[in-house]
């Protein structure tokens, strides 16, 4: 019987020649990621292994990104205490306030490459399967296991394939495409599953794109989210990943539990309405809302590819003066480039404030709070009640290039009208 | 392993963010955390609830973010068990390695009303809503994960098997 890429890099990990959907397997992870969550971490490990250094302090990565530069003395004392943990565990892969979002991070740096079994203390670590590898999100007491012994129990997923086809119209974003798909699965639909991506769509993607499918992908549930990789992968990867891998890919006769099958051409911008991601809505039924706040960042569209299209948007204008447009460009890397290429500049011009690399706002403790009755339409990850400050405001997901349009009439705007 | 409590009920979708939102994760108190336990969903919970108390919710409770805490706080304050039609995967992975019993069974969470007095029997599977002199049974907990619930979670266990 044929197997999915999933069941084969989880093979693998478990050091088994197959396994099946519903199993029970212990596997070695390739690569540990923690944020700021970090803190947690390290006082559960402690408490497992007073004494003893953590397994393979290579594969483990450490980004302070969350509350970054520190937003309260709390949480810099919080950052003190894993600066001190690193250095005693010789934690050299240390990316401090100002380097980005991990996601971004990780994958820029070149730790992740196919077939790869990725652990991280964040839900979105299902991003990593933009390269081909199976990354899933954990939780701190998994985590301290993990640092203790390089293992981790996992029941093997079962599978569904998302067959994507049709070319996207103009200023229509692999967010659109993700958030029609997160509306027509529901927010559990893909519950303990792991789905990989197929389709001239997904081909025809850039790897910013392909990353934000990955990332939200999460939000309907699953394990992990694989996209095959291609000569995109391989050339994003050239340059950063030292050694050598061994890509991975499903058998012809390989056995899915579903499939999904979606054809894009005539997709309109697509915007996920409060207080769940699938409460999604073509835009052209939401135009003309009022908002009060726009905002462009995140590790789901905080890219070059996301800042371009705000960039060409906002060239030579200004925002509406009701709004305030917070970007956080996704990684110091990122920024760079948007300077080089000018984006930054259009951007400051048109009236936008400028925040560092990191996860800023997504979270709602600083950087763009938003208060009670206000709307914010954005390009973060999840528009949970509260999620970005008052539970009384609301939050509405959306492409760059809609949060730019929107930010320039200071109201939901169809960027096609631009 | 049995726990018995007054129900609290919640619906479909509730999630980290609202079981503990981001603004309070640089809390490391018990007692402080304890104090905005599902504050965004419900201002009130902590006025119906009494130590041991059940939640029980619709699908997919705990969807969201990977925070432990959000699991943490609900121990805590000491509810004593979960019970929804399904979990989030990583909440329902950190709810047992923190000791937190979780239970699925989607007709209990169904027919359960908020107040109903339950009895969970966690070993051999089954729910008694004695309000309303009903019997649900769930699928029995897998053995390694019973061990880890027993222990008070995957620290105790570890610690347990290291003393054994
Ligand atoms: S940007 Fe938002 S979704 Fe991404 S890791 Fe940071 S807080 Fe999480």
């Amino acid at each position: 019987m044929g197997e999915t890429i999933t069941e084969k890099i989880l093979a693998r990990a478990a050091g088994k020649r197959s396994v099946e959907a519903g199993e029970f397997i212990e596997a070695e992870v390739d690569l540990a990621m923690s944020h700021d969550n970090t803190f947690l971490v390290s006082k559960i490990f402690r408490e497992i292994r007073e004494k003893n250094m953590v397994w393979n302090p290579d594969r483990v990565v450490v980004v302070l990104d969350h509350r970054s530069p520190a937003n309260s003395i709390k949480t810099a004392e919080m950052h003190k205490d894993i600066r001190g943990f690193v250095e005693i565990h010789h934690i050299k892969n240390f990316y401090d306030v100002g380097e980005g979002i991990c996601h971004q991070v990780v994958s820029e740096k070149g730790f992740v490459y196919p077939g790869m079994l990725i652990v991280g203390t964040d839900s979105h670590t299902t991003t990593y399967g933009a390269f081909g590898a199976f990354a899933t999100g954990i939780g701190a007491t998994d985590m301290a296991m993990v640092w203790s012994t390089g293992r981790l129990w996992l029941k093997v997923p079962k599978t569904l394939r998302f067959n994507i086809s049709g070319k996207p119209g103009r200023y229509v974003m692999a967010r659109d495409i993700i958030l029609h798909i997160i509306s027509r699965v529901g927010v559990d639909g893909a519950n303990y599953r792991s789905c990989e991506f197929y389709g001239d769509t997904i081909k025809g993607m850039s790897i910013d794109g392909r990353m934000c499918i990955a990332n939200q992908a999460v939000e309907m549930g699953v394990k992990a989210a694989i996209i095959p990789p291609d000569k995109k992968t391989f050339d994003y990867l050239k340059s950063r990943v030292h050694g050598l891998f061994k890509s991975v890919y499903a058998d012809d006769d390989a056995v899915y539990e579903k499939n999904f099958d979606f054809d894009i051409s005539d997709l309109e911008p697509q915007v996920a309405c409060p207080h769940k991601i699938d409460n999604v809505k073509p835009i052209s039924r939401v135009v003309g809302l009022d908002v009060d706040q726009a905002v462009l960042g995140s590790c789901t569209n905080g890219r070059l590819e996301d800042i371009a299209i705000a960039a060409e948007i906002l060239k030579g204008k200004t925002i509406s003066k009701n709004v305030r447009m917070i970007v956080s460009p996704a990684s110091r890397s990122v920024y760079l480039q948007c300077i080089e290429y000018g984006y930054i500049q259009i951007l400051m011009k048109a009236g936008a404030v400028l925040v560092n690399p990191g996860c800023g706002p997504c979270l709602g403790i600083h950087q763009g709070v938003i208060a009670s009755g206000e709307r914010v339409v954005s390009s973060t990850s999840r528009n949970f009640r509260g999620r970005m400050g008052s539970p009384d405001a609301e939050i509405y997901l959306a492409s760059p290039a809609t949060v730019a349009a929107s930010a320039l009439r200071g109201k939901i705007t169809d960027p096609r009208e631009i | 392993m049995i726990i018995k409590g007054k129900a609290i009920k919640y619906g479909n979708d509730v999630n980290t963010d609202v079981i503990l939102p981001g603004r309070y994760l640089h809390l490391t108190d018990p007692e402080e955390m304890v104090k905005h336990v599902l504050e965004d969903l419900d201002p009130d919970f902590l006025k119906k609830f009494h130590i041991g108390d059940v939640v029980v919710a619709g699908r997919n409770f705990g969807c969201g973010s990977s925070r432990e805490q959000a699991v943490m706080c609900l121990k805590y304050a000491g509810v004593g068990c979960i019970v929804a039609k399904s979990f989030a995967r990583i909440f329902y992975r950190n709810a047992i390695n923190q000791g937190l019993p979780v239970v699925e069974s989607p007709d209990a969470a169904d027919i359960i009303d908020s107040g109903d007095e339950l009895e969970i029997d966690i070993n051999e599977g089954f729910i008694v809503d004695k309000t309303k002199n009903l019997r649900f049974s769930f699928h029995p907990i897998p053995g390694f994960i019973k061990k880890i619930l027993e222990a008070g979670g995957l620290i105790p266990r570890l610690k347990k098997l290291g003393e054994e």
